[in-house]
């Protein structure tokens, strides 16, 4: 016997909800109790008085799927709403990453002058190493990446997707 | 201005407010402030268990026979760990429960203290919602906006984690104004009045309809039964109910198809496979309703009535589904109805094949004049017991299924049973829940030689408060269900399921102050049920049965709902890896 799976779609969703002790865990559990995908989360409290987060997490998975974690995290307690940017149409995403490049001599050069490219900015250096900071939706995160991976890439830490929706309103 | 009381006192006093009149609980380090106060005051009732996870189990089942919320009191750590079979019994069935634990003191917290467990995080999600109350002066609100949550909406189980110094610890308290007003909790009750009308239209417009019910009904409360025979009436379509919502349309009814879905009716599910209208009103398209989900009636429109948004198109997508409470849109539709001068359409040719379906007898047993059958034994209760309008409880497997069968319910809130879940346990407790509610009342346990030893300790409990249930033992001396599975299914290799070395039940009753009795020959049978109904105070029957006796009708795992076997004959030795891979 074998085991097979449906073809998956891209979502980002964008939660508010109450800034209580748990709600992290109260989220993220739910996507593994019922055996949903994660590939990207992020939080942080978005209201004057710290009471209300933000919670943008970028899932994958059918159609059906989809429309089950909305409902899902819809009927959990302390949150607000629940807005599928992905569904709601266009929408600017956003990553920050830090990347660390070691090198010397062309290396050096030539990873200087692809953050250049990316507009990724200089933030830490020593003479055979270089911090860079780069910012971005994540598949040009993704392909900058993949480049310094060239010239001597040895350490990336990414915040994950923040997302919002374009135009006047708020979803 | 009120002045401050303890932690302790606030807790009692709201549960007062809140009228809540039996609490079932076990003391315990983390809790003994909290029963001090109840020892201190006059309202409260507490029926003590002889174990947590039977408090949570007697919490269900006086939360399903009154319809009110259930309310348990437990320790810290152990305490709190055995419940969690209980909250996640009541969050299948959507059962209103709200389970205080202890917790040791907010400073000793994540220190690995003393019988510390870590309450909230272990019962996230096996509960509705979960908290970890750390200030008295928020406790009263607390305690309120917890009962609010358990038995609005789709109802659930609630705990609340209450350290120790957080009971001791003084604040005021002040009852809050009703009703609640939740920030971000707002379940959605009425129903969008043009999605009402879309179903009329596709009810009126039926030539093969059938009203597909569950729990959700019963959880409405009793009007939404009320309402559900009034739209059967007006409609005169078929009925059909999964195992959680028995007893909201009468049994004796001649539109009453019995039981969906995997141990259901043949007529129910031929019904449910040729329809060209389902109407689900308060089911949620259970995988043991629905069999093979991509041969699950192919043909008909589906519209799905729910108040939990999640459970439309979860497992079934349907043609219109409608976010609501049950009873609420039930009353929609029935007003939507007349106003629109519908009357019921003809539908002589789709009862004809019903009635077809019907002469297929799919409940008949061989008879036996040897050994008694267990359906035979259901019947015979129900029979001789059906004019005393019982409460009937069950634990888990071949005799819950013969109960589900045999057992006709004409009313809601009779019928106590772990569906979802499937707790083997659940019934000793649940029927000690039922009796407190109901002192007057017969409260039948139907239960099974394997499930009742899950919580017979709780006979304890039933002695000590003088509650008379009556537990009736379909004794096969197997774990019946599993038994079968393993006949049909692993070429008869029973492993591990006979149950070895069963207690004396009449001498177990007996040592616990019951009655007790047993049942071993078919011609006793009726003079041991009246024997047992005789009987003052608690009785154990050991009813002895057919030890091999198979529950059929059944929808084999993965098997679509038209191919049902009907007799073990049909059953062939052992299934291929895709239908043991399914539960």
């Amino acid at each position: 016997m074998h085991i097979t799976e449906q073809a998956a779609e891209r979502h980002t969703l964008s939660i508010v909800v109450d800034n209580e002790a748990g709600i992290l865990a109260r989220i993220a559990g739910m996507f593994t109790a019922r055996g949903y995908n994660i590939s990207s989360l992020t939080v942080a409290d978005i209201t004057e008085d710290h009471a209300v987060s933000r919670i943008t997490i970028v899932t994958y998975g059918p159609p059906a799927v989809i429309d089950q974690i909305i409902a899902q995290l819809d009927r959990l307690v302390p949150v607000h709403r629940v807005t599928d940017l992905t569904e709601l149409g266009p929408h600017i995403e956003r990553e920050l990453a830090l990347v660390k490049v070691v090198g010397t001599g062309d290396h050096r050069i030539e990873a200087l002058r692809l953050a250049e490219v990316y507009r990724a900015r200089v933030v830490d250096s020593t003479i055979s190493s270089f911090v860079f900071e780069v910012t971005g939706n994540p598949d040009k995160i993704d392909k900058f990446c993949e480049l310094m991976r060239e010239v001597g890439l040895v350490e990336v830490a990414r915040t994950g997707v923040a997302a919002m929706s374009r135009g006047r309103e708020a979803a | 201005m009120s002045s401050e009381k303890s932690g302790a006192d606030i807790l009692v006093e709201a549960l007062t407010d809140l009228g809540v009149e039996v609490v079932f609980g076990y003391p315990g380090g983390a809790v003994l402030p909290i029963y001090d106060a109840i020892f201190r005051q006059g309202k409260i009732r507490h029926i003590l268990v002889r174990q947590e996870g039977g408090a949570a189990h007697a919490a269900e089942g006086y939360a399903r026979s009154t319809g009110k919320p259930g309310v348990v009191l437990v320790t810290s750590g152990p305490g709190a760990t055995n419940v969690v079979t209980g909250l996640a019994d009541a969050l299948m069935d959507s059962i209103p429960i709200i389970v205080i634990t202890g917790q040791v003191p907010t400073q000793l917290i994540g220190t690995d203290a003393f019988q510390e467990a870590d309450t909230v995080g272990i019962t996230r999600h096996c509960t509705k919602h979960n908290y970890l109350v750390q200030d008295p002066a928020r406790l009263g609100a607390i305690v309120h906006e917890a009962f609010h949550i358990a038995t609005s909406g789709r109802p659930g189980p609630v705990v609340i984690d209450l350290p120790k110094d957080v009971q001791i610890a003084s604040a005021r308290y002040a009852k809050p104004a009703s009703p609640l007003r939740h920030k971000t909790y707002r379940p959605q009750t009425e129903a969008d009045p043009t999605l009402i009308e879309a179903a009329v239209a596709m009810l009126a417009a039926a030539e093969r309809p059938i009203l597909y019910t569950g729990g959700g009904i019963i959880n409405a409360g009793p009007a939404a039964s009320d309402g559900l025979r009034e739209l059967q009436a007006l409609t005169g379509a078929p009925v059909t109910s999964t195992l959680m919502g028995l007893g909201a349309f009468p049994a004796s009814h001649d539109d009453w198809l019995g039981m969906l879905g995997m141990h259901g009716t043949y007529e129910a599910n031929m019904a449910m496979n040729q329809a060209d209208l389902i109407l689900c009103l308060g089911a949620r398209f259970d995988d043991r309703v629905t069999g093979r989900l991509d041969a699950f009636s192919p043909d008909s429109q589906k519209i799905h009535i729910d108040i939990d948004r999640s459970s439309i198109n979860k497992n079934v997508r349907v043609d219109l589904g409608i976010v609501a409470d049950v009873g609420s849109a039930i009353d929609d539709m029935i007003a939507l109805w007349k106003a629109k001068g519908h009357k019921a359409a003809d539908t002589g040719e789709w009862q004809r094949r019903i009635t077809g379906w019907r002469a297929r007898k799919s409940l008949s047993f061989p008879a036996s004049d040897h050994e008694i059958m267990p359906q035979q034994a259901v019947k015979r209760l129900y029979e001789l017991t059906r004019h005393l309008d019982p409460v009937i409880t069950t634990e888990v497997g071949q005799h819950q299924m013969w109960a589900a069968q045999h057992f006709g319910f004409e009313a809601p809130n009779r019928w106590l049973t772990s569906g979802g879940l499937g707790t083997m346990g659940y019934g000793l407790p649940a029927s000690i829940g039922a009796q407190v509610a109901y002192p007057g009342r017969l409260v039948i346990g139907i239960s099974g030689d394997a499930s009742v030893m899950m919580n017979i300790q709780e006979m304890s409990t039933a002695t000590q408060y003088r509650l008379p249930i009556k537990i009736f033992i379909l004794n096969n001396q197997y774990m019946g269900m599993v038994r079968q599975w393993q006949e049909l299914i692993y070429a008869s290799r029973y492993s591990e399921s006979y149950s070895e070395a069963l207690p004396d039940f009449v001498k177990l009753a007996e040592a616990y102050g019951w009655t007790g009795m047993r049942i071993e020959q078919p011609g006793d049978l009726d003079d041991g049920i009246a024997a047992m109904l005789a009987a003052d105070g608690p009785v154990l029957v050991d009813c002895r049965v057919a030890q091999l006796a198979n529950c059929f009708p059944m929808i084999p795992s993965g098997a679509a709902h038209t191919d049902m076997i009907l007799h073990a004959e049909e059953v062939i030795g052992e299934a291929s890896d895709e239908a043991k891979a399914l539960v």
